[in-house]
Parts: C-alpha cells; structure tokens; sequence
C-alpha cells in the first residue's frame, strides 16, 4: 500500500507530531516498508481462530467500590510544566 | 411547506458510586482541585485501571430497566482525541462491543404513549474540568475518571415536547433504580441532541446538526424549538444545513456555530489493552432483575389501581421517586388520596421549587402535612390561609395547629361576623348588586371575593355565599 505525503501529514497531526517537508519523504517511505511487512499477516491460516482482541485469558476482572487514598495535591503538581491555584495550567484552549 | 423534524438525544448520566470507574480515588463534588486524584485517572506511566465492579452492575441494571439487550461479551476500547481535560489522550469507553443494545422507552406525550427505541447504553469514564482565564486554562481532574453511563436514543423522536417527556421519563427511572443524582445544573446529567428536518413524507434525513450545551431539560427543548426555526427558515428559502455543531446560549436564547475546524473527528478507536474482557453470566443478568425496583410505570399503575386516581393525576408525583414515597406515606395516615395528590402537586410542590428544596429536605413530615390537610378539610381553616400556614410552617418549623392559633388564622364561619362584613360589602358595592339582580351570575363571585378580603382571607367561602345570596333576596 503507497502512503502518500498527505497521509503521513493527517497522520503526524493526529498524533499532534509536526514533521519539516523532509521527513514526509523518509517517513511516507518508512510507513509504507512497515504496513507491507505487516501485511505478510494476511498469509497467516487463521479461519479456525475466533477473533480476539486480547491475548490474556483474564475475564471479569473487578475492583470493589471502595475509597482508596488519593495523591497529595502537592506531588500530583509536582512535574506539571505550569500550575496555578492548585490546578494545571495549559494554553487557552477556548477562544 | 412543512417539514418534520427527527431527534436523537444522546444523555449521559454519571454513576453515583463511591470510587472512580477504574481507580479507588473517591467521587465527590466540590473538594479541592486535583485533591482526588491518583496515577490511574492522571494517566501516569506504568499505572492500570481496574474496573469498579458497582458501576458495571449499576450500567447492566440500567441496560434492564430499559429493555436492552444485554451481551454476552463486552470490552473497552480507547477513543483517542487531544485536549487538556482528558489526562491520558484517550477516553476508556465502548466502541463494538457495548455492554448493551436495543431497548426502548415509553413516553406519554400528547395524550399518546410512544416508544423511543434505545440504540445501546454503554460505560464509560468522565473527562476533568477545565476553568477559562483570560490567559490560561486550568484543569481539575477530580472528575476524570467517573464512571459514565451513555445512553442514546434512536431518532424516534419527533418534537421538542416529545424530548423533554423522553428525558423526564429517563431521570425518572435513573432515580428510581437509584444509580445517578441526575442533576442538569451539576452536570450529573447532561444532554446533547440531534436534529435533522425533512419535508413531510419524505423519507431520507436532512442534515444532522448537533445540538450541545443545553443545561436543563426546558433549554434542550428551547434548543430544539429554536434550530426547528433555524431550519425551516433556511430550508424554505431553498438554502442548505450545514452539517455542525451547534452551542446553546441560554442567555440569547438562540444557537450558534461551534466554529471548529471542519475537520471529521477521527477517534481511532482500538482494544484497551489494560483492561481484559468482560462476560456478563446469565447469573449476574437474574440476579440483577430480581433487584429491580419498581419502575415509574409500574408505580404509576399501581397507584391508579390502590388510590383510585387517573395516570394523568398522579404523572407529577411519580416523577419523583421520594414524592411518591411521600405520597404512600400521607395516604397511611390519612385516606384521601386525591386531596393528598392536589396539595402535593399544588401547594407544596410549589414551595419546594421557590426554595430549590426536595421533599427530603423541606423538612415537612407526613403527618404534619396531613395535620394541616385535616384543617382544612374540617373547615378550621380556609385553603387559602392554609397556603401561608404551609409557608409559615416551613419557615418556623411550628406544627399547624399553634400557628393557627397564635396568627388568629382560624376560619370564620360564625354566621353573625360575616353578616357583618357581608352588609358593609353590598353597601360599598352598589353596582355589582345591581349586576347580580339583573342576572350576572358572576357579579355574586366578585362580592364573595370582596368579603374575603375584608376577612384577610379566613372566611368560610361557602358560608359567604349563602349569606350574601340570603341577603341580595332581601334587596
Ligand atoms: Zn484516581
């Protein structure tokens, strides 16, 4: 499958990654080497295989509804890049 | 030209469980900023969730008491999107395998009873909260991590009216299975709703436009009897709907365009790794019916049948699930089911609205409601003072008797007191007598209301009556 430049970039924004016009090239290349390596799947026999979506044999796996301590206040804020009366700060987000 | 609209709501509902869906942080409402938090809901490196076992129970009882299918299998799923409410870059939600699909719910709605069709009711977490500044957002994350209930409607709904009794009839049955606060103004509940219009008999939809922030019940149907405005404007000047998100502005009274990117959102959903699957055991499923309560529409005809009341006379009271209970509890004390549901639709719901008060906490017991109701039935007290004694008695805390007493309340029906006033009523009101004699009915009223007021509203109507018809003979 070709990816295209305009794939990597919708791609990059999704993942809010900004990329210089030289690495669309090394990257829509890169992309495309992976997705047809990982197509080497499809040859795999796996019409007796239900589908799955987890690899472990857990099920139903539950916690109680019960108050277990929180963080300090403190420590939550401790690595934030900004703070503010006790809260993150980030950029307006809302104009 | 007329067109029809199409709705959908979609609501979500916060579980009013003691932890967070997938950490042991408490749920609490007003605690410090970030005070009830932990590595799971911050969605720190290296930390799993586990999901809480009430909330799952609580969202299957739901699924129950609205008729859904519940399956048999059911995982969660990442939806990934970017903003600073939500710690982890993704919310943990239901993608293809909600916990439960198809159910529907009965509204009455002018007169008639509908169905609206449930497409799925799945769980999910809450996002934090974000506060705007002028320069900045902070971000409180106490609420990230809630275990939400989305349930969304199939679009069987066909007018505003027809939304609002949808989603009074939802609030009603959340409450009663006791499982969410269903409060609009705290966001405990919240609401969003799609709208489309098609000319009539058409069959394909028109475009969807999504209506959100809506804090009450009445907004979303303002909200929707706006954009019906919008539309139908629009269409019948041949110009198109956009396709978009639209905000409420309760103060304008009108909607308007969220202004985003127009960019489709592209949520990439995939497994949750971090949270293996979930089979829901038959066991589980009759376990949690044989605990259902009885729903609104189980009461509401109960009622109908022990009381003697029509659906329609007592729909308000079993819209609140403690006013019911309320309602059970007078009727114990005092066999008069329809006086008990007049004062309590009338009078006392009326004073729990003005004080922003439930039943629970006016701080009004059954039997000094029926204390009063007794009154005023025995012709102690008139209706119209009883009101005030209500007030007083809510503001004082005094039961009704002593303030009867003490503000000299007491009806008059002491036939030679009223003569008086009654004389001095037709002396003053020449015209209105002259009125009555020459037939007008309604001029008697109108001296009756005079001898009321005369009286501070503590005569006995009915005696009035008697008393002016007796003399106006005599004219
Ligand atoms: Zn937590």
């Amino acid at each position: 499958m070709a990816i295209s430049k305009d794939t990597v970039k919708y791609v990059a924004h999704l993942a809010r990654i900004r990329l210089k016009p030289e690495e669309l090239d090394v990257f829509s290349v890169q992309l495309e080497e992976i997705l047809k390596y990982m197509e080497k799947l499809n040859e795999a026999e796996v019409s007796h295989i239900p589908p799955t979506s987890h690899i472990l044999s857990l099920k139903n796996v539950f916690r109680a509804d019960q108050v277990r301590p929180s963080l300090d206040v403190d420590a939550v804020l401790e690595n934030a890049p900004k703070k503010k009366d006790r809260q993150f700060s980030v950029p307006k987000v809302i104009a | 030209m007329s067109y029809e609209c199409v709705i959908g709501l979609e609501v979500h509902a916060q579980l009013n469980t003691r932890t967070k869906a997938f950490c042991g942080c408490a749920v609490e409402f007003g605690k410090e900023p970030n005070s009830l938090t932990c590595p799971v809901c911050l969605g720190l490196p290296g930390s799993l969730p586990v999901l809480n076992q009430t909330a799952f129970e609580y969202a299957v009882k739901v699924a129950l008491a609205l008729g859904c299918q519940v399956q048999k299998n059911t995982k969660f799923d990442r939806k990934n999107y970017f903003y600073p409410d939500l710690p982890k870059n993704y919310q943990i939600s239901q993608y293809d395998l909600p916990l439960s699909l198809k159910g529907s719910l009965e509204i009455e709605s002018a007169d008639k009873m509908k169905k609206i069709g449930i497409t799925r009711v799945h769980l999910e977490e809450d996002a934090g909260k974000l506060i705007h500044l002028d320069d900045a957002s902070l971000v409180d994350y106490n609420r990230a991590g809630t275990p939400l209930l989305e349930i969304v409607s199939e679009p069987d709904i066909s007018s505003p009216l027809e939304a609002y009794d949808y989603l009074t009839v939802l609030k009603a049955i959340l409450q009663y299975l006791g499982v969410s606060d269903c409060d609009m103004e705290k966001g405990t509940l919240r609401c969003d709703a799609n709208i489309s219009l098609r000319k009539t008999g058409v069959k394909t939809l028109g475009a969807k436009v999504e209506l959100k922030n809506m804090n009450s019940f009445k907004a979303v149907k303002d909200a929707l009897e706006y954009e019906i405005g919008r539309q139908t404007d629009l269409l019948s000047e041949n110009k198109g709907i956009i396709q978009e998100t639209r905000l409420w502005d309760a103060k304008k009274l009108a909607t308007f365009s969220m202004r985003t990117k127009e960019e489709a959102s592209d949520y990439r959903y995939f497994p949750e790794p971090d949270l293996p699957l979930f089979t829901i055991e038959d066991s589980l499923i009759e376990k949690i019916k044989g605990s259902l309560p009885e729903l609104p529409r189980e009461k509401s005809a109960r009622f109908v049948k022990e009381y003697g009341l029509t659906e329609r006379e007592v729909k308000l009271v079993i819209q609140d699930k403690d006013l019911a209970d309320y309602f059970e509890a007078c009727c114990k004390l005092y066999p008069k089911a329809k006086i008990i549901n007049n004062w309590l639709i009338g009078a006392v719901s009326a004073e729990m609205n003005s004080r922003k008060l439930e039943i629970a906490t006016l701080r009004l017991s059954a039997a000094s409601l029926i204390e009063l109701i007794k009154l005023v039935e025995d012709g102690s007290v008139s209706n119209l003072v009883a009101k005030d004694v209500l007030k007083e008695m809510l503001d004082s805390g005094k039961p009704a008797v002593s303030i009867i007493k003490e503000k000299g309340l007491a009806q008059i029906s002491d036939t030679s007191q009223l003569e008086k006033i009654a004389g001095d009523v037709i002396k003053e009101n020449g015209r209105s007598v002259q009125d009555f004699l020459a037939g007008k009915e309604n001029a008697l009223m109108f001296l009756v209301g005079q001898v009321m007021r005369k009286s501070g509203g503590k005569a006995n109507p009915k005696v009035v009556q008697e008393i002016l018809r007796g003399r106006l003979k005599n004219v």
